[in-house]
């Protein structure tokens, strides 16, 4: 009686819980998307939200490996010039089909002047349209790495943007708002069916896609939850089925639910430290990191397996390389993490005459725990006689001083996102900073056989030669001890037990297309 | 009656220029917005034309006044992250805000005036004493801790109540409420409460002080020695007495709840102003910024016009001065 009882009561909740089940995953995100225009911010999550509605010429699979999304093939028919056969029968969410036109329009809003997205297609000259599928886009010089920025340039419809004005980017400097902040209409697996800024932005399965759905889900809810707490919080009660950001301390607590599933991996972002290469420090004191073996006692002085047990709860992967084994040109043989050695650090600086020195350690919020690895990093480098400086601030208030070189001793992290390849770190943050290269050589470092093997291996077309040229540049940045790598850090995702198959993604976007509930 | 209105509206501008300048002095400190605003691959030379390009280049005066000027004719600009036009941006928050801050008071006062006389009638009585020394609890706990426990307790462990964001809005023009729908009622409850909790002890400290003092009044006495019934006694003659504080502490503490409601909304994924606002900071969203700024402290000056009005209302003595 009483058994029966339950029995049928639990049968009852069951037929009320399903209808809700039917396919809505309910995303509980640390943030919300800006804008609905892909060409609105430089924001790598931004984009990985909106890949759901928009697509690219190409498109990363399962393995992070390119394949064809929009276009079908591609060849190089000159030193300069790429000719991209399109993909036929597919249609925009309003019914429109699509053409050669509207890459070459696409291709025009990304690169406009006023376009924050314009540095992710770097070598885009120009593009003519052959016929309704084919299109042959120019670039500055012979540029193995055009598929990778084209997985970011997502195809807009040409005759959309027309009708509605909006060919060129918004530009907030000008004060008139642009329409495609607020409406979508691309290619891809859903499209945008209401968006409330902050709240939450509704996707529904687009039936018209041109690929073979591999996922079962009807509609997204899209939710930024920014408290950390109250994300999990969610999770647990039931009221969202997946966050792509699991507050590392919380992973034993959503772990030993029954309700929730932890996916664990490591990112792709490799933490790193940097060092000025200028003749003089902040403080105008001699700048004795010019000297290798300051940099390499630097090294020797912090204790890699202490920080990945206290402060990153043994989730990071302690890094000998300054790429994560997924990027293509890491070299295993460059991959062995160094063991802490405080007395020859001791020694080393003694040799170089730079016991004791002093100098500013610039840290900023953005990295996974990065206060507290850089108090430990602070500490360690105490303990063998130096002097650092910590200066913590947010990314907003550090960047300007380290882009202008106002630093001393400074950390990164690095992903290579969106290129997905060597070439991302050691153009942006090792070259010499001249032109388009080193953007992100805050420490000022130069070195023109560095810089030969790096620009050899932009124009090398062939990919093992390339792989090659980037290990061997790698190589001589871990000679020198250009920076210190730390470690990769941990990523995790966590779902509702309910979801069968989520694939987890180290550069952190959630592919929901390839979900099956 | 007008001049004092003409006068009001005047304070009101100075407040504002005066907030808006102070803002634009501290913006400075906040950082650098085009490193947001980028790729990570933009060169040098992109983000100095962008910087051009949005005025940053220029001194904080001329930026101010720059801004001034624009805000004069109703110009806010668009922000630099959601490249929407802020006042439509703010606008759409605002009922958020609103309807939390306004349930929020109307608990405070629902609740904290009954406790309040309680604890006042009942004085030297375990309970009442009891009350009063809990209510440092709720003067003492900081909110976003308050908001966290009832999460936990409300929407993880008992599952009653939505831990996070406003359920379902409905729009009725340009507001939007959530009070008309079943989820959206239930959405805001936790946060009304962990914004109101504050309010709710500090209501029941202010009327038990007040009803003290007031039960010792002669007229108290005489009322009681005509045989008036306790309750009229309690919650007429001696509460009215008591309600002046009340409407005062009330009034300047809606201003209160709004700006303070960014930690509570923070907290609960309340899509409101003080989201928007916090959101800004991060990011170095100027426009944004100012207009927010700018509106509170607007929102703060009419509050205290109205208590002023209101006074004259409730208390015949005030007319005259």
């Amino acid at each position: 009686m009483q058994l029966s009882r339950i029995l049928v009561g639990g049968v009852a909740l069951l037929a009320l819980a399903m209808p809700a089940m039917a396919g809505t995953l309910k995303w509980g995100a640390s943030r919300d998307i800006s804008s609905l225009d892909p060409y609105s911010y430089g924001d790598s999550f931004a984009l990985g939200v909106l890949n759901h509605a928009y697509e690219g010429l190409v498109r990363y699979d399962r393995n992070l490996k390119i394949e064809p999304a929009l276009a079908t093939s591609w060849e190089i028919v000159s030193l300069t010039t790429w000719r991209f056969k399109l993909r036929e029968r597919v249609k925009f969410h309003n019914g429109a089909d699509f053409t050669a036109e509207d890459v070459q329009a696409s291709l025009q809003r990304a690169s406009n002047p006023k376009s924050p997205l314009r540095g992710n297609i770097p070598a885009y000259k120009g593009s003519r349209v052959i016929d309704a599928h084919t299109i042959e886009i120019d670039v500055s010089a012979n540029y193995p790495l055009l598929p990778n920025d084209l997985t970011t340039i997502y195809i807009f419809d040409a005759g959309w943007l027309k009708d509605n004005n909006a060919e060129a980017p918004t530009d907030v400097g000008s004060g008139t708002e642009g329409y495609a902040t607020y409406n979508e209409n691309g290619t891809g697996p859903f499209k945008v069916e209401s968006r409330q800024p902050d709240a939450k932005t509704v996707f529904t399965k687009f039936d018209g896609w041109w690929d073979k759905p591999q996922h079962n889900i009807d509609r997204i809810e899209l939710t930024p939850i920014a408290s950390p707490a109250t994300r999990v919080a969610a999770l647990l009660a039931g009221d969202i089925d997946f966050t792509d950001q699991a507050p590392v301390q919380d992973l034993p607590r959503l772990a030993a639910s029954p309700e929730v599933k932890v996916l664990e991996g490591t990112d792709l972002r490799t933490v790193m430290i940097g060092f000025s290469q200028r003749d003089q420090l902040l403080s105008g004191a001699a700048n004795p990191m010019k000297d290798l073996r300051v940099r390499q006692a630097m090294q020797l002085a912090i204790d890699l397996d202490l920080i990945n047990k206290k402060v990153m709860r043994g989730k990071s992967r302690n890094a000998g390389a300054l790429v994560a084994p997924q990027i293509p040109g890491y070299d295993a043989a460059l991959d062995t993490p160094v063991k802490a050695d405080p007395e020859k650090a001791k020694a080393l600086l003694k040799e170089a005459g730079a016991e004791g020195f002093e100098f500013e350690f610039n840290c900023a919020d953005t990295l996974v725990n990065e206060e507290q690895v850089c108090q430990a990093v602070a500490s360690m480098w105490s303990r063998v006689g130096l002097k650092p400086k910590l200066d913590q601030g947010t990314r907003a208030v550090q960047t300007p001083k380290r882009s202008s070189g106002k630093v001393d001793v400074y950390t990164l992290g690095w992903a290579t996102l969106p290129m997905l390849d060597t070439y991302s770190l050691t153009s942006q943050v090792l070259h010499t900073k001249e032109g388009s290269f080193g953007i992100f050589n805050w420490g000022g470092w130069s070195d023109k056989e560095f810089d030969k093997v790096t620009e050899a291996s932009a124009v090398e077309l062939d990919q093992t030669k390339r792989l090659a040229l980037e290990a061997q540049s790698l190589k001589i940045a871990k000679d020198h001890a250009l920076m210190i790598p730390l470690h990769q850090q941990p990523l995790a995702w966590a779902t509702s037990a309910k979801i069968k198959d989520f694939p987890l993604f180290s550069d952190n976007l959630p592919r929901l297309w390839l979900v099956k509930m | 009656m007008i001049a004092f209105l003409v006068k009001r509206v005047g304070n009101a501008i100075l407040v504002m220029l005066t907030v808006a300048f102070f803002a634009f002095l501290i913006f400075r400190f906040l950082g650098d917005p085009v490193e947001m605003m980028v790729n990570e691959s933009a060169t040098q030379v992109e983000r100095d034309e962008l910087r051009t390009r949005l005025g940053l280049n220029d001194g904080f005066l001329v930026q101010y006044l720059r801004f001034v000027t624009n805000a004069a004719q109703g110009e806010f600009g668009l922000s630099w992250r959601n490249q929407q036009n802020v006042i439509t941006l703010i606008g759409e928050r605002f009922p958020a805000t609103f309807e939390l801050v306004i349930i929020a008071t109307i608990l405070s006062l629902a609740i904290g005036i009954p406790l309040g006389v309680f604890t006042a009638i009942g004085r030297g009585r375990w309970w009442a004493e009891g009350l009063q020394f809990s209510s440092i609890v709720g003067v003492s706990l900081p909110s976003f801790f308050v908001g966290i426990i009832l999460i936990l307790a409300f929407s993880v462990s008992l599952g009653w109540l939505p831990g996070y964001g406003r359920g379902e809005v409905v729009q009725l023009g340009w507001w939007s409420t959530g009070l008309l729908t079943p989820s959206g009622r239930a959405a805001v409850v936790l946060p009304a409460l962990s914004l109101s909790l504050f309010q709710i002890t500090l209501v029941m400290r202010l009327v038990r002080a007040e009803m003290l003092e007031i039960l010792r009044a002669d007229f108290i006495k005489f009322a009681r020695a005509r045989g008036v019934k306790r309750q009229a006694l309690w919650f007429r003659h001696a509460l009215k007495n008591c309600l002046m504080p009340v409407v005062t502490l009330t009034a300047m503490q809606v201003g209160n709840l709004i700006a303070f409601a960014l930690v509570t909304e923070t907290v609960f994924q309340w899509p409101g102003m003080g989201m928007l606002f916090m959101q800004a900071v991060t990011f170095v969203d100027i426009p944004v910024m100012a207009a927010y700024l700018c509106i509170v402290s607007f929102i703060f000056v009419t509050l205290n016009t109205f208590v002023d009005i209101a006074y004259a209302v409730i208390d015949p003595r005030l007319r005259a001065a």
